[in-house]
């Protein structure tokens, strides 16, 4: 078991090293891993200068054969949503996806604190493959540490010359802008974030089109990538495509992290091989969280950020690997794992996530501003004690109308339950509707007699008696 | 719609083959088809949101059905729509459920129940029942975000149609969203009210009762209003409207959308000066002057009135009589007057425009352009008035096509419009040398005299100032016609019906129809028994024939000179020596209250009739409401007075009148009173067959401004003392008090302080007013807005002037 190396200026769990390969967070030891001397002593720039000496299609081709899956929840390959700028379309832009604020999730804001040159470098290789001249990096408005740093980093880079005009004495140049969120959990979304960036309101665009490539900010192709997969670049142009497949699955290359919180001995952020590791692995591995605290029974626990379905014990021995997720009803997400414990009051817990979305909607689709609020109000009266046996019906069929259908969920033996695999469908336009409801619908499909035993003796309660909080 | 050469697509709706067009949303092509599918956000003139989710209906395109917002999805070949499944009903239900679980119940004293899309909706394709058991949204009810809407965000719905409309139609970006999530909602920003001519639309396009419009709060319940189609006369776009009453009184007008004019929009003015018509101000019975008082107007009995007007008309002789205006008057009330002056009285000193129009035969003869035309040409050429102020809604739609990239619109002119934030370039120019600025760079390599030269041009041309005589526009046409000869033309007038006067033979050497005096068609000598030989006077002319004391009776048609004419003082003077005034008017305006006999006409909505637009579009104005008093219709009076006057106009009827002009006119030929009374007029009946042989007199030229002046430029401004906004109770404070303007740098050069008072000369008057530096106005110009209530422009200008300059002084 090795120490806990996070730096001290963290205020949640930092990183956490194990044994797995690291890619993404080999400088996270060193207590000056942020600044232009470490990155540069540590082989920083390197895959700049590489990449810089070949053309931009080889570039682009390395990142596809890499399959570089998103880091920021909808897992496409990069190397694929580079591809798909309409030709002579010019100028295109870069959105660095910066906003992390998925419930649960704190793996980005480490990158850009502990490593934000590796970010630069990954955003100078991503806009000379693609050809983008501008680069946008849109920071969440809360993380004051990491708008610093980045901001400092991206000063130093000016100066060494890694970015602007004639980037290390080449034609190719690129202008990176920081924009910090204003605190609008939406847009994360990336339509939302362009429309923020843009200086409107972040509200998601109507698709199609359906990938901002083809229309993007200021109405040009735009490639929106999330923090984590740019941070990537640098050690796949250096050590290249086959170095990274080597790691992990063939649908799931590579390393990845992992956001844990919750009832975990160590919880914190890992790095984690794609595709093998699995949740015990991860939960239960001496090298990682080492277990439910206080050696409790876990319960439940939500393996992809707050808006997935949940799991039990059940889907312990699942490997983070999408195409084995979704048929067992959830999602990867953006890496945020939550843990419950056997002292966790379930519907308590999918209240609190309700209420993150619905307080999050953005007010644009009816499903969502009306139905989360609405789903939290029934949810509130059942966990405080004024629900009925009604409202858990009721629950599920407003939920319908976020997401018509049968909504995923996780397979329970014991209970005869079988799961109904991932995607949802729904009403909305966003994911922000969905994830209200989700938390729901997994805590009632798999620990009803807990909301029974609430609404118990509530039968004959008039409608008064149910609304208003006496 | 794309405007190439692609085949349709063919979609199934409930089991139906239709036919779209590719790109169409489906939403769209389900309504042509007939097929309705519920929605609250989606408008067919603004861009899709796909807020509401009501128009979710099963879409399969071979993946199977989805359910999917038929606002958002384009149609494409083979596409198979359900909008009747059991999973579009459950969706259509559990949306309505959502939207009504904030929603107030206040429909029994909510201006939109009766009429309301969620109300009808809710019936078509709600639930039947709420399971929503909790507190509603509570917001402070209503509040007001301008002088004429109130906002009531409890029932706001947020489907993003005002704030939409504002922002993409009006270009008044001043309502948005605010909070999020369940707290989301409309609001303007702080001390910034929704100060827009178009605010009105929002009212009409709310789908409930959250927007609701002052003048008609609490007036009526839709299902007690009557409603006839007409067209809108305050000024002289044509916009379509629909005229509402209740107990015979107007109480509304809502935008028709028609593709030819107004897309269903209507500017603020048009649509609530109804309240003048309900005015207890109208005049309702004849006054003549009190021979024991001069001073005193009393009232009369129309035998009488029409008595001393006929001996007035008959004392001063064909010569001695002038009549000014009627671009109040529909058609035919023209065409009977047109008649009543050539035929009776036997004068051509009549004119409808009051000296701050155009020729006549620049009107009438220049080659025409539609308003459509215009949205299409490759460039709009803008030289004439603020457009946003004196034509809103041609504004809206050159906006409109501008924004779309559909047309560039390039202006020339010494003032800064409304057109500017979209028009691809503005060129400022000393006033009145528009004319020598275009001529400038049609002779440069400025890329933009190619675009001219080779593309498609419509040119909107009228008077850029009111301080400006006729000349500069005059040399601005001349110069078009030399240079582009392929540009067409759009006239710039601004007064109701003063295109269809014009084409009835009010001005001075013209004949209904288009025709000069000198060229009398074969029907109209037999129909009329006498026309004048000589060309007779306008309106400019007939003033100063007044004060020469040529004219002895001055007939007002539904014309105010003391507040309309350029020059008070010509006006005041030619109504004072006159020895006779006639007014015909629904107010006492200034002028008529100078008058010696005031008869009484019927208003807008009280009576029927055709009127036409600048295009020269025929369309029709109804009767809603029965007349007050004993108020007449123009034409009766013009009868009336010509049987006193021994004459007989043998016109009993309006459709009497139509039959007529449809003879008599050769432009009008073919436009039968069938096809006038034919849902035909829906779009209008476009006459713009011309006969003019168009011969451009040559201009003056424009004298050069000293060093000491500055050069006076006068606008009208929509809110101002026009008679029905000064009537409207809603509208009249809506008028900024008068300031001029002039630039900062002017103000230094004069050593005088923004905000001060100063001693303003012109060769017509010296007044003092108060002087606000302005940024926006052209150096070595002051800009002072016409007909503000309290002070108007006119008092400076000489009519017989060029261009007019004054000199500012501190006291």
């Amino acid at each position: 078991m090795s120490e806990m190396t996070g730096t001290p200026i963290v205020h949640a769990p930092g990183f956490i090293a194990n044994e797995t390969p690291r890619i993404v967070t080999a400088r996270f030891d060193y207590e000056d891993s942020y600044t232009l001397e470490r990155y540069e002593a540590t082989d920083g720039y390197q895959a700049l200068r590489k990449a810089l000496d070949q053309n931009p299609e080889e570039v682009h081709n390395e990142v596809r054969d890499a399959t570089l899956l998103g880091r920021g929840g909808a897992g496409f390959p990069a190397g694929v949503k580079w591809g798909f700028c309409p030709p002579g379309v010019w100028p295109r832009y870069l959105v660095v996806n910066g906003d992390e604020s998925e419930p649960g999730t704190y793996k980005d804001r480490l990158l850009m604190e502990l490593d934000p040159h590796q970010l630069i470098e990954g955003c100078l290789i991503a806009c000379y493959a693609v050809g983008l001249s501008q680069c946008f990096l849109y920071i969440r408005g809360e993380m004051a540490v990491a708008q610093e740093r980045v901001a400092q980093a991206l000063n130093d880079a000016y100066e060494a010359g890694y970015v602007g005009k004639n980037i290390l004495g080449s034609d190719f140049s690129v202008d990176i802008v920081l924009h910090w969120g204003a605190g609008a959990y939406v847009v994360g979304e990336e339509t939302a974030l362009i429309e923020s960036l843009e200086g409107n309101r972040g509200m998601p665009r109507l698709k199609p089109p359906y990938f901002p490539a083809s229309i993007g900010l200021y109405g040009q192709p735009t490639i929106v990538n999330n923090v984590e997969t740019l941070a990537n670049l640098p050690w796949i142009v250096q050590h290249g495509a086959a170095a990274f497949t080597a790691i992990g699955t063939e649908s799931s290359p590579g390393t990845r992290m992992v956001a844990v919180s919750g009832h975990v001995k160590r919880p914190g952020v890992y790095e984690i091989v794609n595709g093998t590791t699995t949740f015990r692995d991860l939960l239960y591995g001496n090298d990682m969280c080492g277990g439910i605290r206080d050696d409790n029974q876990l319960k439940a626990f939500v393996p992809g950020g707050g808006s997935a379905p949940w799991f039990t014990p059940d889907q312990l021995d699942l490997p983070f690997e999408a195409s084995q997720i979704g048929p067992q009803g959830s999602m990867l997400g953006s890496g945020a794992i939550m843990v419950m414990d056997e002292t966790t009051d379930i519907p308590a817990a999918a209240l609190t996530l309700t209420k993150f979305y619905a307080h999050e909607s953005c007010g644009k689709c009816v499903p969502c501003r009306e139905g989360g609020t609405w789903l939290e109000q029934i949810l509130r009266r059942v966990v405080t004690g004024r629900g009925t046996p009604r409202d858990l019906e009721l629950l599920i069929e407003v939920g319908e109308t976020i997401c018509p259908g049968d909504f995923p969920h996780a397979a329970v033996p014991s209970k005869g339950i079988e799961a109904v695999p991932f995607p949802y469908r729904m009403t909305t336009i966003c994911f922000v509707g969905p994830s209200a409801f989700a938390p729901i619908h997994s805590a009632l499909t798999l620990f009803r007699e807990e909301f029974e035993a609430k609404v118990a003796g509530n039968e004959n309660k008039t409608m008064i008696e149910v609304a208003v909080d006496v | 719609m794309s405007d190439q050469d692609v085949s349709e697509v063919t979609v199934t709706v409930n089991g139906t083959e239709i036919e779209a067009q590719p790109g169409e949303m489906l939403i769209a092509a389900a309504d042509r088809a007939g097929v309705h599918i519920p929605r609250f956000c989606y408008h067919e003139r603004m861009s899709p949101v796909g807020m509401c989710r009501m128009c979710l209906v099963d879409v399969d395109t071979g993946r199977g059905p989805m359910l999917q917002p038929s606002c958002m999805v384009p149609v494409s070949e083979g596409m198979v729509v359900d909008t009747e499944s059991e999973d579009t009903k459950r969706a259509q239900e559990g949306i309505l459920e959502f939207l009504l679980v904030n929603h107030p119940l206040d429909c029994p004293v909510c201006d939109k129940g009766g009429e309301c899309p969620l109300q009808d909706q809710t019936l078509a394709y709600g639930p039947g029942e709420s399971r929503f058991v909790e507190e509603k949204r509570h917001y402070e009810k209503p509040i007001p975000i301008s002088d004429l809407v109130h906002l009531d965000r409890e029932r706001c719905i947020l489907c993003d149609r005002c704030t939409r409309f504002a922002d993409e139609i009006a270009g008044d970006p001043l309502i948005h969203f605010t909070e999020r999530g369940n707290s989301t909602q409309v609001l303007t920003f702080p001390d910034e009210p929704f100060s827009s001519y178009f605010s009105g639309n929002t009212v009409q396009i709310c789908p409930v009762g959250a927007l609701t419009a002052a003048p008609y709060r609490f007036k009526a319940r839709p299902w007690d209003l009557e409603e006839n189609e007409s067209t809108c006369t305050t000024c002289s776009m044509g916009c379509r409207i629909a005229i509402q009453s209740s107990r015979n009184e107007l109480v509304r007008y809502l935008g028709v959308d028609v593709e030819s004019v107004n897309h269903g929009w209507l500017c603020d003015k048009g649509r609530f000066n109804f309240e003048a018509v309900n005015s207890d101000e109208r005049l309702t019975s004849p006054y003549v002057r009190d021979p024991d008082n001069q001073r005193q107007l009393i009232g009369t009995d129309w035998g009488s009135a029409l008595a001393s007007s006929a001996e007035a008309i008959r004392r001063a002789g064909p010569q001695g009589v002038g009549i000014i205006g009627g671009s109040r008057l529909t058609n035919e009330d023209a065409y009977a007057w047109s008649k009543f002056a050539r035929s009776v009285i036997g004068t051509d000193n009549i004119d409808a425009q009051l000296g701050d129009g155009l020729p006549a035969e620049l009107v009438l003869g220049l080659p025409p352009a539609t308003i459509a035309d215009a949205c299409e040409a490759d460039t709009v050429l803008v030289i004439g008035p603020d457009l946003k102020e004196e034509l809103a809604i041609l504004h809206l739609r050159l906006r409109g096509a501008a924004t779309k990239g559909r047309t560039q619109v390039v202006q020339i002119g010494a003032a800064a419009t409304g057109s500017e934030p979209y028009a691809q370039r503005s060129i400022r120019c000393q006033s009145g040398e528009a004319a020598k600025t275009l001529s400038e760079l049609l002779s440069s390599d400025d890329p933009l005299a190619k675009q001219l030269r080779d593309g498609s041009v419509v040119t909107v041309l009228g008077r850029s100032s009111v301080a400006e005589s006729a000349d500069p526009a005059v040399a601005a046409a001349s110069v078009i016609r030399a240079e582009l000869p392929h540009a067409t033309f759009l006239p710039a007038l601004r007064r109701g019906n003063v295109r269809g006067a014009l084409d009835m033979g009010l001005a001075p050497g013209f004949l209904p129809g288009r025709t000069r005096i000198d060229n009398p068609s074969a029907m109209i000598t037999q129909k009329w028994t006498h026309i004048p030989k000589e060309q007779g006077l306008g309106t400019t002319e007939m003033l100063q024939a007044a004060v020469a004391g040529q004219i002895e009776t001055l007939i007002l048609l539904g014309a105010d000179p003391l507040s309309d004419f350029p020059d008070r003082n010509l006006a005041a003077e030619a109504i004072q020596k006159a020895k006779a005034v006639i007014a015909i008017d629904n107010f006492v305006t200034s002028s008529v209250a100078q008058a010696d006999i005031v008869l009484p006409a019927t208003a807008y909505g009280e009576q029927s009739g055709t009127t036409t637009n600048i295009e020269g579009r025929i369309s029709r104005v109804t009767q809603k409401i029965t007349p007050p008093g004993s108020t007449r219709d123009d034409w009766m009076i013009a009868t009336e007075l010509a049987w006193r006057l021994g004459g007989d106009l043998e016109l009993s009827s309006k459709e009497d009148i139509w039959r007529e002009i449809e003879q008599v006119a050769p432009s009008h030929a073919g436009v039968t009173l069938e096809r006038v009374l034919s849902h035909e007029t829906f779009e209008g009946i476009l006459v713009q067959q011309s006969s003019i042989d168009l011969t451009l007199l040559a201009p003056r030229d424009t004298p050069v401004a000293d060093g000491y002046g500055l050069r006076l430029i006068s606008g009208r401004k929509l809110w101002d003392a026009a008679t029905t906004t000064a009537h409207s109770p809603s509208l009249r404070h809506l008028a900024e008090s008068p300031s001029i303007k002039v630039h900062s740098n002017d103000l230094q050069r004069l050593g005088i302080s923004s905000g001060t008072e100063v001693r303003v000369i012109s060769t017509r008057a010296t007044e003092n007013l108060t002087v606000v530096a302005d940024d926006k106005v052209q150096r070595g110009t002051a800009v002072l807005p016409f007909n503000q209530p309290g002070g108007s422009a006119n008092r400076f200008i000489d009519a017989t002037a060029v261009i007019n300059d004054i000199r500012i002084e501190t006291l």
